[in-house]
């Protein structure tokens, strides 16, 4: 339980990690949070030539809002989206979803970068990037680009970041200030992984339909997804308990995560409908009651 | 540096670091594999620092970097370069005069075998710095990143209730000059 051989290096700016990934493609592994990664060595699940630890990047640690979005570094902590007040002000759902990472010890080292870049199917954060229509700024050789999230997530660990590329920021549009949230998640015990959970966001208009809405889920297939037929479902209702409950029926027909030990295919189907029915009412609620600080 | 010119180290291999460990700086030149809890244990021998699982599982090598917990076995040694880490041995060693939370533990059976035990101290510790007051249901919440095979954890969450009244009685506190809330980046979170 040692990490094997590898060649370590440290690079100070975004432009020399780049440039080693580009000389290493796939032979390096980038460290950020380590939560994932270290693991991995640890056990030599992986064996990487070269591990490019971007810790000391510091450009990567900022967190900005701007006028149309909240930008966080791919080295902000985990820890930060619970605690920033400037967080849960901009994008209150971020705040929520945070506490279901791992434990504390995680998130006070677990990156938001490195959430993304690890895309584990059961992991929060990507879901709420493609739940909130979240951009991932990547830079490589020729410079920057822009990708949606439901583009960035394309299967079990694996994103369309390219092997001269690094993840250096994520986009969260800011949430508008009459939009309700809500987040649930199913999980044996604390911080263990999810075995389903779903993110939800809408609007309703004045009488009480609707306006706008958004639902995302994690651990129910290999990368996170929208519930696009419950979304389509519940646009322009009055969202009652009913209503949810049945639109949140359409969800069971995503679930395709084979049994495992956390649960067989069609528990997860039973969670899935549950958590989506219950994030949609826990988002109508706060919609309702103009939950913003 | 010289060590590392002098035994012409490849840096990718080795590096000297300098972090302050427990108050005291501390430079040693590092393999830049080895992970900080082994650097801590095998190195410095710091044995309080245990090692359970080695993958992050079951937090018994959580320790204190820049005053938040982390666990030391997802870290490497190089990456405590420049940063300040707390392990339990900066509270006491001695047994006739421990500190307030090692004599919580102490009175209210807060360990068995002992193995936890660290870890959940530092933890106490550090929770205890944001605040006083918790529910027991918030204590068990706040500890729940560190297993404890032995306990239960009943007489953990008794250990740092009375922790808590200790470290509170009387003013001023001696804690709360401590590193404060989560977000602090004071080097000297020593009690
Ligand atoms: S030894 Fe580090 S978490 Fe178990
Ligand atoms: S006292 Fe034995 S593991 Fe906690």
């Amino acid at each position: 339980m040692k990490p094997p051989r590898f060649a370590y290096y440290d690079p100070a700016s975004v432009a020399e990690a780049v440039e080693l990934k580009s000389r290493f493609g796939t032979d390096a592994l980038v460290l950020a949070g380590g939560q994932s990664l270290m693991q991995d060595l640890n056990t030599r699940r992986t064996r990487p030539d070269a591990l490019l630890d971007i810790n000391r990047i510091t450009s990567l640690q900022e967190l900005q809002v701007g006028p149309t979005h909240l930008e966080l570094g791919a080295l902000v902590r985990q820890h930060r989206l619970e605690t920033d007040p400037a967080v849960r002000r901009a994008v209150p759902l971020l705040t929520g979803v945070t506490h279901h990472i791992g434990h504390v010890e995680n998130r006070h080292r677990g990156t938001v970068g490195g959430s993304m870049a690890q895309a584990d199917p059961w992991a929060e954060l990507p879901t709420a990037a493609v739940t909130l229509d979240a951009e991932m700024v990547i830079e490589g050789p020729a410079g920057r680009r822009v990708e949606a999230a439901r583009d960035f997530f394309t299967g079990r660990g694996t994103t369309s970041i390219a092997p001269d590329e690094l993840l250096v920021a994520v986009r969260f549009p800011l949430t508008p200030a009459d939009a309700g949230w809500g987040f649930v998640e199913v999980a044996r015990r604390e911080g263990d992984r999810a075995m389903a959970a779903a993110a939800a966001q809408l609007r309703l208009d004045d009488a009480g339909r609707v306006a706008s809405i958004a639902i995302g889920l994690t651990s129910i297939t290999d990368h996170p997804v929208r519930a696009a037929e419950t979304e389509a479902q519940l646009l322009g209702q009055v969202p009652t308990a009913d209503a949810v409950a049945a639109a949140a029926r359409a969800v069971e027909q995503q679930v395709d995560r084979a049994d495992d030990v956390h649960a067989t295919l069609g528990y997860r189907r039973h969670l899935a409908i549950t958590v989506t029915q219950r994030a949609v009412l826990a988002a109508v609620q706060r919609a309702q009651e103009g939950d913003r600080p | 540096m010289t060590t590392q010119a002098h035994m012409g180290a490849d840096p990718t291999v080795q590096r000297v670091i300098t972090a302050r460990i427990n108050g005291r700086d501390v430079t040693r030149a590092v393999d830049t594999r080895t992970t900080l809890a082994d650097w801590l244990r095998d190195e410095l021998d710091l044995v309080s620092v245990h090692l359970g699982c080695e993958h992050g599982v079951c937090g018994a090598c959580t320790v204190l970097l820049d005053g938040q917990s982390v666990r030391a076995c997802l870290l490497l040694a190089v990456q405590a370069d420049g940063h300040d880490v707390e392990t339990v041995e900066s509270l006491s060693g001695d047994p006739n005069d421990l500190h307030p939370i090692q004599q919580a533990f102490h009175e209210e059976h807060g360990l068995q075998c002992g193995f936890c035990t660290p870890a959940m101290v530092l933890r106490t510790k550090e929770i205890l710095e944001e605040r006083r007051e918790r529910t027991d249901e918030e204590v068990r919440q706040e500890i729940s990143g560190i297993l404890c095979r032995c306990t239960g954890y009943q007489n953990i969450v008794n250990a740092v209730q009375c922790a808590a009244r200790k470290l509170y009685a009387g003013s001023p506190a001696p804690i709360a000059s401590g590193t404060g809330t989560g977000g602090s980046t004071d080097p000297h979170p020593g009690a």
